[in-house]
């Protein structure tokens, strides 16, 4: 068996008095893209903002050989766990390319980002056309692709998506999932939150359903993709 | 920082006038140079609340309370109040730190909060230290309520002191003027600190807390520390600003903390710039300049023309400002001078 990166123990999370989150367990292995879907609501987007540690939540976090769940979120970076926030969140008076600096925040190899921002440009070609351009004048596909390559900057091992298809047109999500897709291949760890749950499928080799608070369903993609009950609720058939 | 001979001349040229601007000012009353320092104090506090809306872009409301506190502490450590009259380099940097420790007392609760909240609680702070100054005269007389504290110490360095008039090489050094320039070293240190925080790591990572804070914790960045930063760096220079105030005055009651001070040393940043160091050098001098030449230019105007007083200057001087701040707003939403990414960002929208 591969060695889990990332594994959540009877993760909680609450708002006041109301459970987003109530006590569920994953695990996301070296290498792997994994994908939690489920409906608006059902607690996606808290769960992962909890692994980044943007707010509390009780249970046992476990990265790598490490207990994460007491840790500040903005050491985690430093750990190799970059969150590419809902909504994007990128820094739009800031440049594309001051964006991109931002990513690499913490890190103080002038040589080796520099070199990772080459690669950024590689591979999201249109970044480096607008690098001087301010980000909030961006198109919503072009601004997800900036949040993803900012946090490319930090060298991640685990790479932690929130909706990066949400408000696009569907041509944008395509190519906003191609990135994806080709980020994977270099061997990157995903774990990948989604409403779009087909084409979440499509990417990731396993799928966790979550149904107000809990984990109805775990499974690999292609069984996820077949079971009546997911394509009920999920896929529109 | 690299120069061309045209920006270092130009630099000479102003370090030049600037330095013989309070003689000038002289010749038409030391009333004016007096209200040249206002204005150059004001123009301290301006920065000081930049660092904290401009740079990390956290509304506060309250930002006299750190001017008060640092007025209060001079006050106290030299007057009579309580007989200590401690020499002015050893109670500036308390007033800084003790302004600073309120920042912190300020910024901790506040640093869920964002904007009109944080404006919320920020304006109820400087409002809450306005009354305790009002009313920590009993059981023990800490403030001496709203009579304030009076005979306060001036300045002194060495035999010089800084209430009275010293001729040297024939030119008479009034006690404004000395301040002046003692006001133009702290002003110069200021605007230097300011540039290096601006281009710093914390100045990038305020830049970041401003636009979107999680990002900002997801880059690494320790959101909560370095919004404290902004806040006790902010409140530092209004705690110097404040006892330079207490001894400029040698006086000082609750009265001179209001709300509106508050909001003119917002608008003064607002006006000018946000961001923008010049920028918010220029709305500082603008607003406290404004309303002192319609104080001198207004009254005889009327009596000129009229025979009688009709308005009173009191009532222009907040008719010009609404309207300054209106047009600005109006017409350049991102101040006079804005700070680069603010006019580029204006700009590329427009596009």
């Amino acid at each position: 068996m591969a060695q889990a990166l990332i594994e959540a123990l009877n993760l909680q999370v609450h708002y006041g008095g109301i459970a987003a989150v109530k006590g569920i367990s994953f695990v996301v292995e070296q290498n792997e893209i994994v994908c939690l879907i489920g409906a608006n609501g059902a607690g996606k987007t808290s769960t992962l903002k909890a692994l980044a540690r943007m707010i509390p939540s009780s249970g046992e976090i476990h990265y790598g050989s490490e207990r994460i769940e007491a840790l500040p979120g903005h050491l985690l970076i430093g750990k190799g766990m970059a969150l590419v926030p809902e909504g994007r969140g990128i820094f739009a008076r800031l440049t594309v390319a001051e964006n991109l600096a931002m990513g690499a925040y913490h890190r103080s190899d002038k040589a080796a980002i520099a070199g990772d921002l080459e690669r950024v440009y590689g591979l999201l070609p249109r970044l480096k056309e607008r690098a001087a351009q301010v980000a909030g004048t961006l198109s919503g596909g072009e601004q997800q692709m900036l949040a993803i390559g900012r946090a490319l900057m930090g060298r991640p091992k685990l790479l932690l998506l929130d909706e990066p298809s949400m408000g696009l047109a569907p041509l944008m999500v395509e190519k906003v999932f191609e990135v994806v897709r080709t980020v994977a291949a270099e061997g990157m760890t995903i774990l990948l939150v989604e409403q779009n749950a087909r084409l979440a499928l499509e990417v990731c080799s396993r799928g966790y359903v979550m149904e107000s608070g809990l984990i109805t369903l775990a499974d690999t993609s292609a069984a996820l993709l077949a079971d009546s009950r997911v394509r009920a609720a999920y896929l529109g058939e | 920082m690299n120069m061309s001979g045209r920006e270092k001349l130009g630099l000479a040229l102003i370090a030049v006038a600037l330095i013989a601007l309070p003689f000038v000012l002289a010749l038409a009353g030391t009333a004016w140079v007096r209200i040249t320092n206002f204005a150059v104090l004001f123009v301290l506090l301006s920065l000081g609340l930049n660092i904290v809306v401009g740079f990390a872009g956290l509304l506060d409301l309250g930002y006299v309370a750190f001017y008060a506190v640092g007025a209060y502490v001079y006050a106290l450590l030299a007057s009579p109040h309580f007989g200590l009259h401690l020499p002015f380099w050893v109670i500036l940097p308390i007033g800084a730190a003790v302004a600073c420790i309120a920042g912190v007392i300020l910024g901790a609760p506040t640093l869920r909060l964002r904007g009109d909240y944080l404006a919320i609680v920020t304006l109820g702070f400087g409002e809450i230290v306005r009354i305790f100054m009002n009313n920590l005269s009993s059981p023990v007389n800490l403030t001496n309520g709203p009579k304030g504290i009076n005979r306060i110490d001036s300045f002194r360095i060495g035999p010089v002191n800084f209430s009275g008039s010293d001729t040297i090489a024939g030119l008479v050094f009034s006690g404004p003027i000395k301040y002046y320039y003692f006001l133009m070293l702290v002003l110069l240190a200021v605007i230097v600190i300011n540039r290096r925080l601006q281009d710093s790591r914390i100045g990038r990572a305020w830049v970041a807390i401003r636009e979107d804070e999680v990002a900002a914790k997801a880059s690494g960045i320790n959101t909560r520390n370095i919004k404290l930063l902004a806040f006790a760096m902010g409140a530092s220079f209004g705690g110097i600003a404040g006892g330079m105030f207490a001894a400029m005055q040698t006086f000082v009651s609750p009265e001179s903390f209001v709300l509106n001070e508050s909001i003119m040393i917002l608008a003064m940043v607002v006006l000018g710039g946000m961001g923008n160091i010049w920028g918010v050098i220029a709305g500082a001098v603008l607003l406290s300049f404004v309303p002192e030449l319609l104080r001198y230019t207004v009254e005889p105007a009327q009596m000129a023309l009229f025979g009688k007083l009709l308005v009173d200057p009191e009532v222009l001087r907040m008719l010009v400002f609404g309207l300054a701040l209106v047009f600005t707003m109006r017409f350049r939403p991102a101040g006079l001078w804005p700070e680069t990414r603010h006019r580029r960002e204006m700009n590329e929208n427009r596009a």
